[in-house]
């Protein structure tokens, strides 16, 4: 803890040894920017993603639908039928008919607000909650197959199984995309450092004549680079919240794209970015100061 | 306290000398003389472990610098003050924090305060004290740079043409400084090929003159 406080209240002295060096020091901050922004959208995203998935995989696994023929006389009967079936399978939790109105919200994306549902042949259908211990799928298949000729049972696991493997695969995107931010990032602090150093190379050589040891020299440049880069991350992160925050809330759709943004203690995730920066900025910079300084006796 | 044992050194394959030997005793005065390009640059760096000998051993302060780490080398530097023929300063500091640096590097900045200013009036720069080194004159920057040699009172003061800027009154002011840290046991190491200066001190100081020429070092006796 005390390195850290070192590190950031620094060595007057030992920091004006090292002239302020303009373009790598914009350079540093504006990168570091940039890649913190991206790095939010990118946590955001993966994050998100979890979310969207876990929700799917919750959803889905406990639901079923089952849907009757669509034969106006015997409606009402296939449908008793089978709601006594349903109510009397073990691991069926609870079965209920949807409404007309719940059904003509399922096919408003398709047909538009206006379909005369009621007139219309369309098969009723029937939501299937399980309990944690599910139920026996074929088992009730057969039944159903001897009770209400023509009902079809769908538990979902054939669209579930896509959803979850893209909604997955989208996360580890993200999280691919934050570690390869990071890559970029130490290689280009590590190339303005360097850049700094050469143009510094006559203050190396000073220091090195009147007895200053290589961590004292380094220190100057690691302790600016790190700041700096800790400064801009910072910098990219507030952009990058308020970024996330201006996109449409469209938590009733439930999509991925519509619904990207952090929820609860996700917020915090953000907060993490500007201190690994730094450390990411230490660790490259102390590698190319100590690299250059071996250079020379 | 820097001993150089049958060193060799050369440039791009070509030797400048070999099988060299010298000795830097506490308290001794040594004038080293020779034409252009004789190696007296390369001879004074060998002295402060600014190059590696190609052969031989180069020992600081009874320490081979081939067992030495960089930590060492920079902590055994700090024992020898170095006036370079072109005196290189950090250009974004002052000239008082210029002569400080070496206090600055080693953590005894706070000594500095005292000697500092006697320092700057001694070399004639206490009305500069607050310039930047590129608005000095080769004079000025030349007087600067022993300024700083001698701040932290090393033990070996190794001078490479440290009055070829200056006028003849500054340069006996500046060689008089020497001979005084020389009087305190302070060992002294001038490159110069100024024979009247080196004429100047002899009834001061017993001062020894080496001749380095054609890859041999030789003592050219006391009195010249």
């Amino acid at each position: 803890m005390s390195a850290v406080l070192d590190l950031i209240v620094g060595d007057r002295q030992a920091d004006r040894v090292v002239p302020p060096t303009g373009l790598t020091a914009r350079l540093t901050v504006f990168a570091a920017a940039v890649m913190a922004f991206l790095a939010v959208i990118a946590l955001a995203l993966s994050l998100s993603a979890g979310r969207v998935a876990d929700r799917w995989a919750q959803d889905l696994a406990q639901s079923a639908t089952l849907r009757l023929p669509a034969d106006p006389e015997l409606a009402d009967v296939l449908l008793i039928e089978a709601l006594e079936v349903l109510q009397t399978t073990p691991g069926v939790a609870s079965a209920r008919a949807l409404s007309a109105d719940e059904q003509q919200a399922l096919l408003e994306p398709w047909f538009g607000p206006d379909l005369p549902i009621d007139t219309l042949p369309v098969p009723q259908l029937i939501e299937v909650i399980a309990t944690d211990e599910g139920y026996d799928a074929a088992g009730l298949r057969a039944r159903l197959n001897g009770q209400v000729p023509g009902a079809v049972l769908d538990d979902h696991s054939a669209s579930r199984a896509p959803l979850l493997q893209a909604a997955s695969r989208v996360r580890s995107l993200g999280w691919l995309i934050v570690l390869l931010i990071g890559g970029v990032v130490a290689a280009i602090i590590s190339l303005a450092a360097q850049a700094s150093l050469n143009a510094n190379a006559q203050v190396i050589r000073v220091l090195r004549a009147v007895g200053a040891r290589d961590v004292y020299i380094a220190r100057a440049f690691v302790r600016r680079f790190t700041l700096r880069a800790g400064l801009g991350a910072t910098g990219g992160v507030l952009l990058g919240l308020i970024a996330i925050s201006l996109l449409p809330d469209s938590e009733d759709v439930g999509g991925l794209m519509t619904n990207i943004g952090f929820q609860g203690f996700g917020w915090l995730w953000p907060l993490v970015i500007p201190p690994l920066s730094a450390i990411v900025a230490f660790i490259a910079t102390r590698a190319a100061a100590f690299a250059r300084l071996r250079e020379q006796i | 306290m820097i001993e150089l044992d049958k060193v060799s050194y050369g440039y791009g394959g070509t030797a400048l000398f070999s099988q060299l030997s010298l000795a830097l005793q506490p308290g001794s005065f040594h004038f080293l003389t020779g034409p252009s390009g004789a190696g007296k640059t390369t001879l004074l760096r060998l002295c402060y472990a600014g190059l590696y000998a190609l052969g031989g051993q180069v020992r600081l302060f009874g320490q081979d610098i081939a067992a030495l780490d960089r930590d060492a080398i920079a902590l055994a530097r700090r024992r020898i003050g170095v006036v370079h023929q072109n005196c290189e300063f950090l250009d974004h500091l002052s000239v008082a924090e210029n002569i400080a640096l070496p206090l600055t590097v080693a953590g005894r900045a706070h000594e500095a305060a005292g000697n500092l200013k006697e320092l700057l009036a001694w070399v004639g720069l206490g009305l500069q004290a607050g310039q930047l080194p590129p608005e000095l004159s080769g004079g000025e920057r030349q007087r600067a740079a022993l300024a700083r040699a001698v701040i932290m009172s090393p033990d070996v003061i190794i001078a490479d043409e440290p009055t070829g800027n200056v006028d003849w009154e500054m340069s006996q002011r500046l060689l008089t400084l020497l001979v005084e840290l020389n009087k305190m046991g302070k060992a002294v190491l001038i490159a110069t090929h100024d024979l009247n200066l080196i004429r100047s001190v002899k009834s001061d100081v017993n001062a020894r003159v080496l001749r380095l020429k054609d890859g041999q070092l030789t003592h050219a006796g006391t009195e010249l």
